[in-house]
């Protein structure tokens, strides 16, 4: 099988700190700013930043549909924190407009400002029985899971924080700012299925 | 649960990376801003082209100011404090600020004593013109940097020295050996665990962002090629003729930094940009980059 090639939205946030772990995984890797940078891809990260910035950003060069349009082809997608809210279907405060891929109901900046960011290890099933220690930065949750939409993680209050889609995976926490790149072949396994 | 951790603070920081933020006086400038596409705000009473023109002492914001803009926008909100100044940095932390900017452009509370960041749960960005003040910075606690540049001059010369120093600084690093670097720390005045970190990662431990004389989507790239993470453009905006306009092109600059075509088309016809200052003109107690150690 050819190496898969995944791309990393570039638009703004930590996109370099996913395109790190992705090298260490020996595939082909790719920072996507326009349109012509999805083609071929076998599967996109949308990364942690700011989420009303990147939308602005998707939009002033075009970028909504294309990507809509290559997950519909079968393209796999993951959203990181503002990834995640990209990904949901409805916001709770309407904005920004979300590309409405998944069905699911997101919260943004749903445990407060800045000072209330946190770090807590998490119990993943399907990373195996070691727990996932994650980084939650004005993070949002889902609120809702809609039509089959798969729950892979939540906090000990019962908030989703991470779900799964078939080719679309969502985590309101950071993979990529801890050593630990389980998440990172999770969601290679999910491109290579 | 954990809050307020090292990680957590550095965070946020790469969160704004490869972004614009920007200088904001009222709730109004903090909505243009956002809509286009400023990745946090900082929330100050005057910019600094106001702040050099009027002289006198430059304090923390008025609080009732600093939460209408928090109440305005949903990116994160930046407010600044005086250097040393503890009790205004207490204060923007109790008020829910995002981030505390230690500043140079405020009027110093203490001429020998940085905050000591690391009693904070907020976090904390501070200037720099050199690696070892940078250094300096994060062992007390900032968890972000950004050059100091000369603020409110619309003149790009002074950031670009500061980040063309912190870079070489690095490079020059990268090629020492392990035996070197106390001594390389002594001559910085930073401590040697930070010079090996910097050794290791081959740039600073946290995110370095460019400040202090952006005026133009070119300045702005300019910075990004140098190698920072990210740009903080403070009169640039509200100075210039038309603020919305010339906020969306730094946005478009710094995202697309290495692709001259699209700074071109978004640099063109946007009016008078802000009126700068010659930094050779201005007398010694004019330059705030001096302010700090």
């Amino acid at each position: 099988m050819n190496v898969p090639t995944i791309g990393v939205l570039a638009l703004q946030g930590d996109f370099a700190e996913h395109l790190a772990v992705l090298r260490t995984l020996d595939i082909d890797t790719r920072e996507v700013r326009l349109p012509a940078e999805l083609e071929g891809l076998d599967g996109l990260i949308i990364p942690g930043g700011e989420s009303m910035t990147m939308a602005k950003l998707m939009d002033s060069y075009a970028l909504r549909e294309p990507i809509r349009a290559r997950v519909r082809e079968g393209m796999a997608v993951w959203g990181t924190c503002a990834g995640l809210i990209l990904l949901a279907k409805e916001l709770e405060d309407n904005r920004p407009e979300p590309l409405g891929l998944m069905d699911m109901d997101v919260a943004r900046n749903a445990f407060g400002r800045q000072v209330d960011s946190f770090e807590t290890d998490l119990s993943v099933a399907v990373l195996g029985k070691q727990p996932f220690h994650a980084v939650f930065i004005r993070a949002p949750i889902i609120k809702q899971l809609r039509n089959g939409i798969q729950e892979l993680a939540s906090l000990p209050d019962g908030h989703v924080v991470a779900a799964r889609q078939e080719r679309m995976l969502a985590t309101a926490f950071h993979p990529e700012l801890t050593d630990d790149a389980r998440f990172h072949e999770y969601f290679l396994s999910m491109v290579n299925s | 649960m954990d809050t307020g951790t090292w990680q957590v603070k550095v965070g946020l920081a790469q969160m704004l990376k490869g972004g614009v933020i920007m200088d904001v006086v009222t709730a109004e400038h903090a909505k243009i801003a956002e809509e286009a596409g400023a990745c946090a705000v900082m929330a100050l009473e005057r910019v600094p082209a106001d702040i050099r023109a009027t002289g006198g002492v430059a304090r923390m914001s008025d609080p009732t100011k600093i939460i209408e803009i928090m109440e305005a926008v949903t990116i994160p909100v930046m407010a600044k404090c005086r250097i040393g100044h503890i009790v205004e940095a207490q204060v923007l932390e109790s008020l829910g600020v995002d981030y505390i900017d230690e500043s140079e452009v405020l009027t110093p509370a203490d001429e020998a004593n940085h905050v000591w960041k690391h009693d904070f749960k907020v976090p904390f960005v501070c200037g720099c013109r050199d690696l070892g003040e940078a250094l300096r910075r994060i062992s007390e606690g900032a968890a972000m940097i950004r050059t100091k540049g000369e603020a409110g001059t619309g003149n790009i010369v002074e950031a670009v020295r500061h980040a063309r120093s912190v870079m070489g600084e690095i490079r020059k690093i990268q090629n020492m050996s392990q035996d070197e670097l106390a001594a390389e720390a002594k001559a910085l005045g930073a401590p040697v665990d930070l010079v090996q970190e910097v050794k290791r990662q081959g740039r600073l431990p946290v995110v370095n962002f460019a400040a202090g004389g952006v005026a133009t989507p070119s300045d702005g790239a300019l910075m990004m090629q140098l190698g920072v993470d990210g740009v903080f453009v403070g009169s640039g905006i509200f100075k210039a003729a038309d603020p919305e306009r010339v906020a969306k092109a730094v946005v478009k600059a710094v995202t697309h930094f290495n692709s001259p075509e699209i700074i071109a088309e978004a640099s063109k016809g946007l009016g008078d940009a802000m009126p700068g200052l010659d930094i050779r003109s201005l007398k010694e107690e004019e330059l705030l980059a001096v302010r700090g150690w």
